[in-house]
C-alpha cells in the first residue's frame, strides 16, 4: 500500500502546491486524483516516484519510507505513463517497450520477447513492433506508453493524465482497455485526471483535490456522487450527478415484460393475445429473436408485417450487464417510452417502461442508503 | 586566360601530382590539419554543449563566449600566436579551434535544449540516470542538429586551414600563398579549386555520417 502521510509541497517562492495531504492508496485498485488545474494532483503523483521531493511529510510504500532506497530503484519499481506518451522517437516500438527491462539488465532477446507479449496485452498488432513512434496515431502511441510502463511488471503504475490528449472516441477505447488490463493484472494504479467522468469511470477510489492542494473528499465514486462532502465537490461533479450515479446500479433487478413481444411470423391469434396486455405497443422481433421495432397492436396484420414501417426502438440495453443509467437512457430515447432489454446475443429479453425504471431507481437509492459502508469500512477519510 | 584554363593547366601538369609539393601530399596535409582542428574543437564543444544543454543552464555565458569567438579575426590571432609561440603546429591549431568551437558549442547546446521534454520526463520517471537520459534519449534526437554544427565548423576549418601556409606549414594554402608570391595564378586557382573541392567533400562526408547514425525514427519525425 502507498501511504501519503501529511505531505506538503512548498516551492521556494512560497507557493504551496500540496497542503498536508494524507491518503491511503489501496493495493490492486485504481485510485484517481482529480481536481481543477492548480490543485496539486500531478505534484502529488510525482512525489510518489520522487520526481518531486516533498517539503514535509512522508510517503510510505508498503510501510517503508520512499526515501530509503535509491531514487532510480524506486522509479524502476513503478510504471510511469504521461500525457503525450513520451515515446523515444529514435527507438522502434518494441525497443521503446523494452526500455526498463533493458535497464534492469535483461538480455535483448528476453526484453524484446516481453515487449511483444505486452503489445498483445494492450491491443497493439504485432506488425507495429518494428515501426517508429511517428508512424503511430496518438491513441496507439499511448498504448505503447502503457505497455512500456508495464514492461518490467511493476506492482505500481503511475498515470499522469494519460488519455487527455486523444479524442473522446479513442479515449473511451483506452479507458475500457485499461479497465480490462487492470482486471487481468491487478496493479496498484494512481491515475491523475481533470476529467471527473474519467475519474468516476475508472476509479475504485477517487480523491477530489481543491485548488491549493487540499483534499476535498476521498471516497468510492458512487459515494462521491450520492454524498458530495461539500459545495466544491458537488459543483465539480457537475449538474447531472444523479443521472450519472445510476451507472452504479445494475439493471438486473428490473421486471422485464415478455408478453408485449411478437415474432414477425406470428399468427393473427398470437398478435391478438399479445395485444391484450398492459403495454400500449408491441415489440416485433425477427426470426432470430432480435428486436425490429415497435408497433400499435391494431396496426399489425399476421403474415404481412412490414419491418420498415415499425417505430424505431432506440438503443437496447443488455439486461443484467448494463446499468440502470443505460436502461433509463434507452427508455428516454425510445419513441414509445419503453426500453428494450436484450440478452448478450442481442435477442430481445423483454421490455420495461419508464415508470418501472423509475421505481427501480427509487428502490436502488433506498437500498444504497442502507448499505452505505460504516466509517471503518470506508478507506481512510480525510485527516486534516 | 580564364579560370577554367588555369584549372585545366594546373591539374594536367604531371609535376603537380608528385613529390613533397604534389597534390596528394598537400591534400593529405590539409586533411590532417583539418581533422586535428575539428577533433580538438569537438572535444571542447561537444561535451560542454551536451551538458549545458541537458541542464538548460549557462546559455547566456555560452552565447557570450560564442560571440567573442566569432568576433576574433582568425588571421590576426594566427599572427599573435605565432609571435608568442613561434613557428609550429600549435599556433595554427589555436585560431582554427577558436573558429570551430562556437558553431559546435552553440548548436549542440540548442540541439539538446530543443529536444521534446516529455520523453525526457518519461525516461527520468522510469528510473533512467541523468547520463543515460543525455546519451540515450536526448543525444539520438539532437543528433541531426549536432551534425549540422559539426558540419559548418568542419567547412570553416577546411577553408581556413590555408592560413597554415603563411607560417611555413603545408596544406593546400601552400599553392595559394606561393602562387601569389610567384605571380603563378595557375597555382593560386588550382589551390583554391582544391580547397573548394575539399569543402564539398566534407559536406558529403557529413551527409553520409548522418545517414548512417541518425535513427530512421528521428528522420521520420522531423
Amino acid at each position: 500500500m502507498i501511504r501519503i502521510d501529511s505531505v506538503t509541497k512548498r516551492y521556494p517562492d512560497g507557493t504551496v502546491a500540496v497542503d498536508r495531504l494524507s491518503l491511503d492508496i489501496p493495493d490492486r485498485s485504481i485510485t484517481v486524483l482529480v481536481g481543477p488545474s492548480g490543485c496539486g494532483k500531478t505534484t502529488t503523483l510525482r512525489m510518489i516516484n520522487r520526481m518531486v521531493e516533498p517539503s514535509e511529510g512522508t510517503i510510505l510504500i508498503d510501510g517503508v519510507d520512499s526515501r530509503q532506497q535509491p531514487v532510480n530503484t524506486l522509479r524502476r519499481s513503478m510504471g510511469y505513463v504521461i500525457q503525450n506518451a513520451g515515446l523515444f522517437q529514435h527507438r522502434t516500438i518494441v525497443d521503446n517497450i523494452a526500455t526498463v527491462p533493458r535497464m534492469l539488465g535483461w538480455s535483448k532477446d528476453k526484453a524484446r520477447a516481453r515487449a511483444r507479449e505486452l503489445m498483445e496485452r494492450v491491443g497493439l498488432d504485432a506488425s507495429f513492433a518494428k515501426r517508429y513512434p511517428y508512424q503511430l496515431s496518438g491513441g496507439q502511441q499511448q498504448r505503447v506508453g502503457v505497455a512500456r510502463a508495464l514492461a518490467a511488471d511493476p506492482p505500481v503504475l503511475l498515470m499522469d493524465e494519460p488519455f487527455s490528449a486523444v479524442d473522446p472516441v479513442v479515449r473511451k477505447g483506452l479507458q475500457d482497455e485499461l479497465l480490462r488490463i487492470q482486471a487481468e493484472l491487478g496493479k496498484t494504479i494512481v491515475f491523475v485526471t481533470h476529467d471527473i467522468d474519467e475519474a468516476v469511470k475508472l476509479g475504485t477510489m477517487v480523491a477530489v483535490l481543491r485548488t491549493g492542494g487540499r483534499l476535498a473528499q476521498f471516497a468510492p465514486p458512487a459515494e462521491l456522487l450520492s454524498d458530495p462532502a461539500d459545495a466544491f465537490v458537488e459543483d465539480f461533479l457537475g449538474a447531472d450527478r444523479g443521472i450519472r450515479r445510476l451507472s452504479f446500479f445494475s439493471s438486473a433487478g428490473l421486471d422485464l415484460l415478455t408478453t408485449p413481444i411478437v415474432a414477425i411470423d406470428s399468427t393473427a391469434e398470437q398478435i391478438a393475445a399479445r395485444g391484450a396486455t398492459d403495454a400500449p405497443y408491441l415489440l416485433v422481433t425477427g426470426l432470430d429473436g432480435r428486436p425490429l421495432g415497435w408497433s400499435e397492436p391494431g396496426a399489425l396484420t399476421a403474415g404481412r408485417i412490414d419491418a420498415d414501417r415499425l417505430l424505431p426502438y432506440g438503443r437496447p440495453f443488455v439486461a443484467g450487464r448494463d446499468s440502470l443509467r443505460a436502461a433509463l437512457d434507452c427508455a428516454v430515447l425510445s419513441p414509445t417510452g419503453w426500453a428494450v432489454a436484450v440478452d448478450t446475443e442481442g435477442r430481445a429479453a423483454g421490455v420495461v417502461s419508464q415508470t418501472a425504471i423509475g421505481e427501480a431507481i427509487r428502490g436502488a437509492h433506498a437500498a444504497g442508503r442502507e448499505e452505505r459502508p460504516t466509517p471503518e469500512e470506508t478507506p481512510q477519510k480525510v485527516i486534516r | 586566360m580564364n579560370v577554367i584554363n588555369f584549372i585545366n593547366a594546373f591539374f594536367s601538369d604531371s609535376a603537380h601530382w608528385h613529390g613533397y609539393d604534389g597534390i596528394p601530399t598537400r591534400v593529405g596535409e590539409h586533411v590532417q590539419y583539418s581533422l586535428e582542428a575539428l577533433a580538438l574543437a569537438a572535444l571542447i564543444g561537444l561535451p560542454i554543449g551536451l551538458v549545458t544543454g541537458h541542464y538548460g543552464r549557462g546559455g547566456n555565458v555560452l552565447s557570450l563566449v560564442a560571440t567573442a569567438g566569432r568576433a576574433l579575426p582568425t588571421f590576426g590571432l594566427l599572427v599573435v600566436t605565432t609571435i608568442v609561440l613561434g613557428f609550429g603546429m600549435l599556433p595554427v591549431m589555436i585560431p582554427l579551434v577558436v573558429l570551430a568551437v562556437p558553431p559546435i558549442l552553440v548548436t549542440t547546446y540548442e540541439a539538446v535544449r530543443s529536444v521534446d521534454p516529455s520523453p525526457v520526463d518519461a525516461a527520468r520517471g522510469m528510473g533512467m540516470g541523468e547520463s543515460g537520459i543525455l546519451l540515450r534519449v536526448e543525444l539520438p534526437v539532437a543528433l541531426p542538429l549536432i551534425f549540422g554544427g559539426l558540419r559548418s565548423a568542419a567547412i570553416q576549418i577546411v577553408s581556413t586551414a590555408t592560413i597554415a601556409a603563411y607560417v611555413s606549414l603545408g596544406g593546400l594554402g601552400r599553392y595559394i600563398v606561393d602562387g601569389l608570391y610567384q605571380h603563378d595564378y595557375e597555382k593560386v586557382v588550382g589551390g583554391a579549386t582544391l580547397v573548394a573541392g575539399m569543402a564539398l567533400a566534407t559536406l558529403a562526408v557529413f551527409w553520409a555520417a548522418a545517414k548512417v547514425t541518425v535513427s530512421p525514427g528521428v528522420r521520420g519525425s522531423n
